[in-house]
């Protein structure tokens, strides 16, 4: 883009801005995404990135070496909030990996042809985010060498899972997602990595990325049923995202404290999971096509729709806070009233005033079209959102569970510096994962990108020539 | 004893897809069967034009979904009512509206998982070698290449006739493939 385009951006109309830059064919943009796999010039900043972003592993290594020693004592929680920020990151983390799923899964079934070029990495984002999710509860179980507990399976200790508990449902749904983003995201990278070992020049860039294609050779059978297989996981993950974010709102819901026990729960879980997701994909992508020169591919048209599905969704969470407001006034229950009221005057008033400015408040600047396509205000903007979901977290765990019915059980609750090195740890650990995906992995899918290509699309006589044919389908 | 032919077939490499798609058509109206198109993505209405309509690939998702589906729901029914009886709550043995989570769960994980393994069996994948990966600049088929591969196993196949049928269709170039 160049410096006339830039100032002319605010007044163009997105549907007219295309989703790749001009002058790209099918051998550039193969070219373009495998050299930062394929180069043997590994940029400086990667190594500075991955030194950074590796201390703050061995920081979470610490952290939960220190845990299990110790037990979860060495954490701030106690009765009354036993759950504190291990819960509170959990739903954080589960929530940033929604929006890789959304843009996957739901966009394609859409037919959004714009999400081609951000799939790969928010998906490789719902990956590492369920991970960091998926630390969190399994630490907080004080014994986290025997997790498979959770699991049904005989056993000479004759008990088996509850199934009537919530926290089982989310066992199984958050393993689920796991395995479902896993192998979505593994279907999108076999013709990529079919790419980069025709084209890796090193044995063992040959090697490690043949046998992960496993002798993809681009075979028309295969393209059709793949392109099946593709769409109906597309069509599984899309109801299963919004189950997961459900399931994990019922671990609340289905408790009667004040502040959880709400029918909104799961639709505005749904909508912040999604809200935060965006953010985080926004704060990912936003350096990344800065460092690696893909303004071609991830488009200012794609920074514009991504801040309008955060603006739509950030309204749904405004809405959810109005209607427990709403509700906690209209039921006539006290202690619902009490809650409410101990959010906006009680001890951790901070976290609500925090929620509604970084949510509510500061999220209407996307109303205009000058800041949704500035990448710089969008990466700060995303940063605040980030930081709003993580105080509304904190705010549903701890500051309904401080206060509930008796004030004789009331106590306040504070993280320790162990709760902030295993938060703070799985930043890291996020960011290093990204950062190994990056360099090893296509970062954007380079098949979907070709079929972006006006040459892609096939012309003239040859798309009447398919319809000739007479005769039964044959099932192969 | 069938002989093996000591060519696997002919290769023909075309420009884009355009002429590609153009191509397989009329090798097909031609009366060739035994052949297959390599592109570096899906190309539209290709596997049509080789007569590739339907896919078991459906049919597994369903069956593997029904199969996560009714075992989900027996496993925990046969966990809360007879192996492991417990009273939570008040609430009965069977309380099957409490199973529905983790039933919809299992049912998503296991069409998942059919869909992924049913992909790969039907297309024969992981598969270490294969004969086209011999057709010279193959490797192009991943990047920005379009290959039409007639079998020598296709009746119609006869070395000479079919290579100057192949020239005749505009390809770049017509290389044989060894077996």
């Amino acid at each position: 883009m160049t410096k006339e385009d830039r100032s002319n951006v605010a007044s163009v109309d997105t549907t007219q801005m295309p989703v790749i830059g001009p002058g790209h064919s099918f051998a550039s943009v193969t070219d373009k995404i495998s050299s930062i796999v394929l180069t043997h010039r590994t940029p400086k900043g990667w190594f500075i990135g991955l030194a950074l972003s590796f201390s703050l592993v061995m920081i979470l290594s610490g952290a939960v070496g220190l845990l299990l020693v110790k037990g979860v004592g060495v954490w701030g929680i106690n009765i009354p909030v036993a759950w504190g920020f291990a819960i509170v990151n959990f739903v954080w983390w589960i929530g940033i990996g929604h929006a890789g799923t959304l843009i996957s899964a739901i966009l394609l079934l859409l037919n959004q042809r714009w999400r081609t070029s951000i799939n790969r990495f928010a998906e490789a984002m719902t990956l590492f985010a369920v991970m960091c999710a998926g630390m969190f509860p399994l630490l907080h179980l004080g014994r986290p060498w025997v997790f498979y507990w959770l699991f049904p399976y005989p056993n000479t200790m004759n008990v088996q899972p509850q199934f009537r508990s919530p926290l089982v449902w989310d066992v199984f749904a958050v393993s689920t997602y796991f395995m479902v983003s896993l192998l979505f995201w593994f279907v999108g990278l076999i013709p990529d990595l079919a790419t980069l070992r025709d084209r890796a020049r090193s044995l063992w860039g040959k090697v490690i990325y043949g046998a992960l294609a496993m002798g993809w050779r681009g075979s028309a059978r295969h393209w059709h049923r793949y392109e099946i297989a593709y769409l109906l996981l597309a069509g599984l993950a899309t109801p299963l995202v919004v189950s997961v974010h459900t399931v994990v709102s019922f671990d609340f819901t289905i408790a009667i404290l004040p502040g959880w026990h709400s029918t909104i729960f799961p639709p505005y879980f749904v909508a912040g999971a999604i809200f935060s997701g965006f953010a985080m994909v926004l704060t990912l992508a936003i350096p990344l096509r800065k460092f690696y020169g893909l303004e071609d591919f991830i488009t200012t048209r794609h920074l514009d729709n991504m801040a309008k599905v955060m603006l739509a969704t950030g309204l749904i969470v405004a809405y959810g806070y109005l209607m427990e407001f709403f509700m906690a006034w209209r039921s006539g229950n006290k202690f619902e009233w009490y809650m409410t009221m101990n959010r906006l005057r009680g001890p951790y008033w901070p976290v609500y005033w925090g929620v509604l400015l970084c949510n509510v408040a500061l999220p209407q600047l996307l109303w205009s079209r000058r800041l949704r396509r500035s990448a710089l205000a969008l990466f700060l903007l995303s940063l605040v959102i980030n930081t709003g979901m993580w105080l509304e977290r904190y705010l549903i765990v701890v500051v309904s569970l401080a206060r509930d019915f008796m004030p004789s059980a009331w106590g306040m609750y504070r993280g320790t510096v162990w709760d902030y090195a295993v938060f703070i740890g799985t930043l890291g650990f996020f960011v290093f994962m990204m950062f190994l995906f990056i360099r090893f992995l296509p970062a954007i899918s380079i098949f979907e990108m070709r079929t972006l290509l006006p040459e892609a699309e096939v012309k003239g006589e040859a798309k009447e020539g398919v319809k000739w044919k007479e005769g039964q389908p044959s099932t192969v | 004893m069938e002989r093996r032919p000591a060519v696997y077939g002919l290769m023909a490499e075309f420009d884009n897809p355009t002429s590609l798609l153009d191509a397989t058509s009329r090798a097909y109206r031609e009366g060739y069967r035994r052949m297959d198109a390599y592109t570096p993505f899906p190309v539209e209405g290709l596997s049509e034009a080789l007569d590739f309509r339907r896919t078991r690939v459906p049919l597994i998702v369903l069956l593997g979904g029904l199969v996560g589906c009714f075992g989900g729901f027996f496993l925990q029914y046969y966990i809360a009512a007879i192996y492991w009886p417990i009273i939570v709550g008040g609430r009965p043995f069977n309380s099957w509206p409490a199973f529905i989570p983790v039933t919809f769960e299992l049912t998503v994980l296991c069409a998942a998982l059919s869909a992924f393994l049913g992909m790969l069996a039907l297309n024969g994948l992981p598969q270490p070698h294969h004969p086209v990966f011999n057709a010279p600049r193959f490797e192009m088929a991943s990047r920005d290449r379009f290959f039409l591969c007639i079998e020598a196993t296709d009746p119609k196949f006869e070395a000479a006739a079919t290579r100057r049928f192949l020239e005749s269709l505009g390809a770049r170039e017509v290389s044989d493939v060894e077996d």
